[in-house]
């Protein structure tokens, strides 16, 4: 969903509005610097026109030096309070779009999160922010600085000398049209070598990423002819790019030496010349526009750079406002039941689901589960299993049909006491980026250390946690490097060990477990189990020989349901599935 | 840095020539205000007249236009020895990584490899690019109007030094405080970028826990706090402009001071001060240039440095001399330890078995038991720490690591394919390996209808890592890729782990019946793999733990017995 150049820049405005006295104030302290900064010279001027051997002034001087001084004074606190000031518009700006962003992110519906990549959502909430924040920054300081600066140069050099303002008029622009002309020429290499480096960095990334792979086929040497190849081309396209680029500098710097030249050269002749009255000149006077002469390109320079950095910015923008702007989770309605510790029925009438209108995926499902059962689901790898899971965590709504607990329609409850009635083992394990503590008392944060210990001893996680280098305290990296698939997994299920939820759902949560410890924390999963409504997936068979309704899945389907017992004597699906582990 | 100045050797001249018309460059700058001092106290003030002028404006103008030449000829051999370096430095980057042995790649980690060749290359780069152009500059610059300031009058030459001297020690001192405070707000903003990563890879686990308002006041928390961090160091990096501003201005008005009592004193001119104005302003520029050259070359350093201690690594699998070779089984073990780094405990100890051709090995134990350690040490991607490992009489260390590896086909346990096409990935093994052959061994992996289902056949596009097919897909065409090249040790590293019991066991079977007779061994968690084999090693905490055929492990082995029966149900099997 893009969203319009012009109304992204009236978002802009309108997250700005509550830093309207802000916005007045850097406007005003912009003002106080370009005037200090433009004055100074002309004054320093002055005083160059009251040194003349044998008759200098030296009080006049002195009077002079006081008022540039003080000049100078207002004018740096001027600067300085402008730029604190716009660091904290910026940083205030950012910081309520990340925190908007992030909370848009909680209510945003799972299919869109399962649909995007998470680096590119990442990237927006972070560097698209970051890269935002640069260019409000940059257009603060320097664009309105800029523009005044110019426009004051102007009418200083219009009121002090005429013809030699229209010399700097003449010339200036030409510095703007070579860097525009270097600018557009260089895009399109820039835009070739970022094409070129990205292709290098998937290869560097892929490569080194499997160098095991790499090296088990020995598959170095065609490696790095394919890497020389791109390298070269590499080469060849930053040399230019970096040779081009780099030309603005010496160019506008050329330019501002023919302006240099060119006002030299009227001063001088118009000071030979004697001009008469209005454009009388001094020797001050010459100094002073010599000095402006050098300025001026410069803000020219900067406002074409900050242009560039501002329409960043604003694309950048956009592709936040689109993040948030995706409509969020059909919220809870107002009426909606808070329910409290369910029974744990669990109905499913004339389901229908699938991700994608043109792939059919579940298709009248129905199905009844009293409170306390245990249901197994079994079938081949996209058969439906995880999908059954999505719906009863309510992560998607069902296209059509009703799911129900305790004979209330899911929809009709609120979706945190729907959740907390659930204890959710994955077999994609997640853990937080903290400590072993945290991530254990995620499911019930007052919980006691002894009930804590004990979950974890239930789970057979307490001997290993203890192994590691601060026990329960130990800092688990990001996504958990620092352990193993297995400990993970053993990690989930303390989590749920200690919440001790009304519903379990289980999706292969000991795949990753070495099957003896799985074997000796079956006990304690037994337990926890009986009672309590439990959806299973497992691969194993064995782990789901005891569950009260098996459910084997196919293309969305249930195709065959019964017990362990009778869905073997069947002869069926099931019955083919369980023998194939003991075939050869 | 000084170890990979060797990869501007190609450059050398470009490496001179690039610093040497900057300074010509420079050089021409520092004339520019003599000449309008001459213009003002020759031209106008001694009536030299408008011939002079006109004269000396002209030159002003050639001097711009041989400064234009000069940068120009600067900017284009600096970005030719900056580029070239960089190229020669990532091509024998890549080239050491490539070269580097399993424990070395483990103990650098993949990221950090990446970012060596990405950012730290990069980084270098710039850094080299900067440092031809500006290292000579800059000072030249500062300095040199420093000099001319001596030259013009000494006193006006000393309020350079000390104006000088004072600007340094201001500037590099607020960047010098605000180095380490931008890093911790770079720290605070990471803490934010993980925040938010998680709550998207962990939205499911996150939401079944409720625990989104949670996690809003932890992000509000994280995001105060850069904010905080990001506001601080903007007041002090704040004061940079209005400081120097300060400073030059100051210097300035004594310089004007100072220079009106010379003037009537009659030992200096007032286009001899004009002169001397201008290249106070000249200072400042050149000034801030240089702080921040010095910071991107101190980053330049750092990343050099990280760069060079890859390229220093040594080999670090042992090379032994092939010596007689020694009759026996065709693979034995031979009292086996290996260890990983120096860990207390080894990975592997004490390992001895043998196995003749064509067998099929299989090899069960729990997580962490030394199974992959066991198979990674036939085709030597690690060394023993003891003992040897013999094929065919030879050790493996003295096989020659190239020779070994194409004698070996590994299916490792994260099924990885590569971007291009199928055909591409199952050439991996034999570049030159005919449809029908690839085809042969699509189907022994039971990957057929992999292949059918992708649009083109082997010509079927697979995304990098193989995104595009799922976890099973991927298990069996990564077996397929391995069986392409016909090996004659084959080794399964729990491969099959994602195929469900029925593809499995077709493809055992398919595999005894190949043509050729490899000798396989399979990984294993489960018993029903590995049970058919003609020998099972079974494996507890790196310790043998039994060895012999099913049969005769289930009734001498207690772990096999254990493990069995915890996947078939005593009773049920």
């Amino acid at each position: 969903m893009a969203v319009s150049r012009k109304s992204v820049l009236k978002r802009i405005l309108k997250q700005l509005k509550n830093y309207k006295l802000c916005l007045a104030a850097t406007i005003f302290f912009a003002l106080v610097t370009v005037a200090g900064t433009l004055s100074v010279p002309v004054l320093f001027g002055q005083v160059v026109d009251l040194i003349v051997k044998g008759k200098t002034d030296f009080n006049a001087i002195c009077t002079k030096f006081i008022i540039i001084a003080a000049i100078i004074g207002v004018t740096c606190l001027a600067q300085w309070l402008m730029s604190e000031i716009n660091n904290r518009i910026t940083y205030n700006v950012i910081k309520d779009i990340r925190e908007e962003a992030f909370r848009h992110i909680q209510r945003l519906p799972l299919a869109f999160i399962d649909a995007h990549p998470y680096g590119d959502i990442v990237g927006r909430a972070i560097a698209d922010v970051d890269q935002f924040a640069d260019g409000l920054l940059m257009g603060f300081t320097q664009l309105f600085t800029g523009i005044l600066t110019i426009l004051g140069t102007l009418v200083i050099m219009l009121v002090i000398n005429w013809v030699i303002a229209l010399v700097v008029v003449i010339i200036t622009p030409l510095s703007l049209f070579v860097a525009k002309f270097i600018a557009s020429r260089t895009y399109n290499m820039f835009k070739k070598t970022s094409e070129v480096r990205g292709e290098q960095t998937a290869f560097i990334d892929e490569m080194i990423g499997n160098l095991k792979i790499v090296q088990a086929f020995s598959h170095e040497d065609e490696n790095l002819e394919r890497f020389d190849e791109v390298n070269e081309r590499l080469t060849k396209t930053s040399l230019r790019s970096i040779f081009f680029s780099s030309l603005v500098n010496p160019a506008t710097r050329f330019i501002n030496s023919i302006v240099y030249a060119a006002v030299a050269l009227a001063g001088a002749l118009m000071l030979v010349l004697q001009t008469p009255l209005p454009l009388a000149f001094s020797v001050g006077v010459l100094t002073s526009l010599l000095a402006y002469a050098n300025q001026y390109t410069k803000p020219f320079n900067e406002i074409s750079g900050v242009i560039t950095e501002l329409q960043n910015a604003i694309a950048c923008a956009g592709r936040i406002y689109e993040v948030i702007d995706e409509p969020a989770e059909v919220p809870d309605s107002p009426s909606a039941l808070t329910m409290d510790k369910a029974d744990g029925s669990v109905d499913f009438r004339h389901v229908y689901f699938s991700y994608s209108a043109d792939k059919k995926l579940i298709e009248d499902f129905n199905l009844n589960v009293k409170a306390g059962q245990r249901i197994a689901i079994v079938g081949p790898t996209g058969c439906g299993k995880t999908t059954l899971i999505n719906l009863l965590m309510r992560f998607y709504d069902p296209v059509s049909g009703n799911i129900s607990v305790d004979g209330n329609n899911i929809t009709d409850v609120t979706r945190r006491s729907l959740r907390s009635n659930y204890g959710m083992v994955l077999q994609d394990t997640w853990l937080k980026n903290g400590t072993v503590r945290e991530n254990i008392l995620l499911g019930k944060p007052n919980a006691t250390e002894e009930e804590m210990v004990e979950a974890a001893r239930a789970s057979h996680s307490h001997n290993f946690i203890m192994q590691l280098s601060e026990g329960y305290d130990t800092v688990i990296a990001e996504d958990g490097g620092n352990l193993s698939q297995g400990q993970k997994q053993l990690l989930c299920i303390t989590r749920i060990m200690l919440s001790l939820p009304p519903m379990l759902i289980l999706d292969e949560a000991t795949s990753s477990i070495d099957t003896r410890t799985e074997r000796r924390i079956q006990d304690a999963f037994a337990k926890l189990m009986s009672g309590r409504t439990s959806f299973i997936v497992a691969h194993r068979l064995s782990t789901i020989q005891e569950a009260d309704l098996i459910l084997v899945m196919k293309d969305g389907s249930v195709i065959e349901q019964g017990t362990h017992a009778e869905l073997l004597e069947k002869g069926g699906f099931y019955y083919t599935l369980y023998n194939s582990q003991f075939a050869i | 840095m000084g170890k990979l100045l060797k990869y501007l050797k190609n450059y050398k001249a470009q490496s001179v020539l690039a610093p040497l018309f900057k300074l010509l460059e420079a050089c021409f700058e520092l004339f520019v205000p003599i000449i309008v001092a001459a213009i003002i106290d020759t031209g106008v003030k001694a009536g030299a007249g408008v011939s002079y002028i006109v004269y000396a404006c002209l030159i002003l103008l050639a001097l711009g236009v041989i400064g234009l030449v000069a940068a120009v000829a600067a900017q284009y051999f600096a970005a030719r020895a900056a580029v070239g370096f960089s190229k020669e430095l990532r091509h024998d980057l890549f080239s050491k990584l490539q070269s580097l042995s399993y424990s070395q790649i483990d103990s650098l980690g993949t990221p950090r490899m990446i970012t060596r060749m990405t950012s730290d290359v990069n980084q270098i780069q710039s850094g080299v690019n900067l440092v031809l152009r500006l290292f000579m500059r800059s000072p030249f610059i500062v300095f040199g109007a420093m000099i001319m300031a001596f030259i013009i009058d000494v006193y006006a030459g000393g309020i350079f030094a000390v104006s000088i001297a004072v600007l340094c020690v201001v500037v590099f001192t607020i960047m010098l405080v605000s180095i380490p405070l931008y890093k911790k707000s770079q720290s605070k903003l990471d803490a934010v970028t993980t925040a938010t990563r998680e709550n998207l890879t962990g939205a499911r686990v996150l939401r079944a826990f409720c625990k989104e308002d949670d996690e809003i006041e932890e992000f509000n928390a994280r995001n105060t706090e850069l904010k905080r961090s990001q506001l601080f160091v903007g007041r002090i990096s704040a004061l940079m402009n209005p400081l120097t501003y300060a400073i030059i201005n100051a210097a300035i008005i004594v310089l004007l001071y100072v220079g009106a009592i010379r003037v009537e004193d009659g030992i200096l001119t007032q286009g001899r001060i004009i002169a001397l104005y201008n290249y106070m302003s000249q200072i400042l520029v050149e000034l801030i240039k240089l702080a921040n050259l010095i910071i991107t070359v101190t980053k330049s350093f750092a990343s050099a440095g990280r760069i060079a201690e890859i390229l220093e690594m040594q080999p670090s699998l042992s090379k032994g001399e092939p010596g007689e070779r020694e009759e026996g089984a065709y693979i034995r073990f031979e009292n086996v330890c290996a260890n990983y780094g120096n860990a207390p405990v080894n990975a592997l100890d004490n390992i001895s078995f043998t196995a003749e051709r064509g067998q099929t090995i299989g090899i069960i134990g729990g997580t962490g038991a030394g199974k992959s350690t066991l198979v990674n040490l036939i085709p030597h991607f690690y060394d023993a720490s003891s003992g040897q490992i013999l094929i065919d009489g030879v050790n493996v260390n003295a096989i020659g690591d190239e020779e070994l590896r194409e004698r070996c086909g590994v299916v490792p346990q994260r099924a990885v394919l590569f971007g291009g096409t199928i055909r591409e990935n199952m050439r991996w093994g034999k570049n030159d390996a005919t449809d029908e052959e690839i085809r042969s061994a699509i189907s022994a992996a039971q990957a057929e209808d992999v292949l059918a289902s992708k649009d083109g056949g082997l010509d079927g596009l697979v995304e990098q890592g193989g995104k595009n097919f799922s976890g099973g897909q991927r298990q069996r065409l990564t077996i397929a890729r391995a069986l392409v090249k016909k090996p004659e040790i084959l080794i399964l590293d729990d491969s099959a782990s994602a195929l469900d019991y029925a593809t499995d066991a077709k493809l055992r079977a398919a595999l005894k019946s190949l043509g050729y007779d490899p000798t396989v061994f399979i990984v294993s968690q489960r018993a029903s793999s590995i049970r058919h084999a003609d020998k099972i090693i079974v494996l507890d905490g790196g310790k043998m733990a039994g060895v012999g055929t099913h049969e005769e492990l289930l009734s001498s082995c207690g772990l096999y017995r254990e493990i069995y029966y915890s996947q078939y149900a005593k009773d049920g099997a």
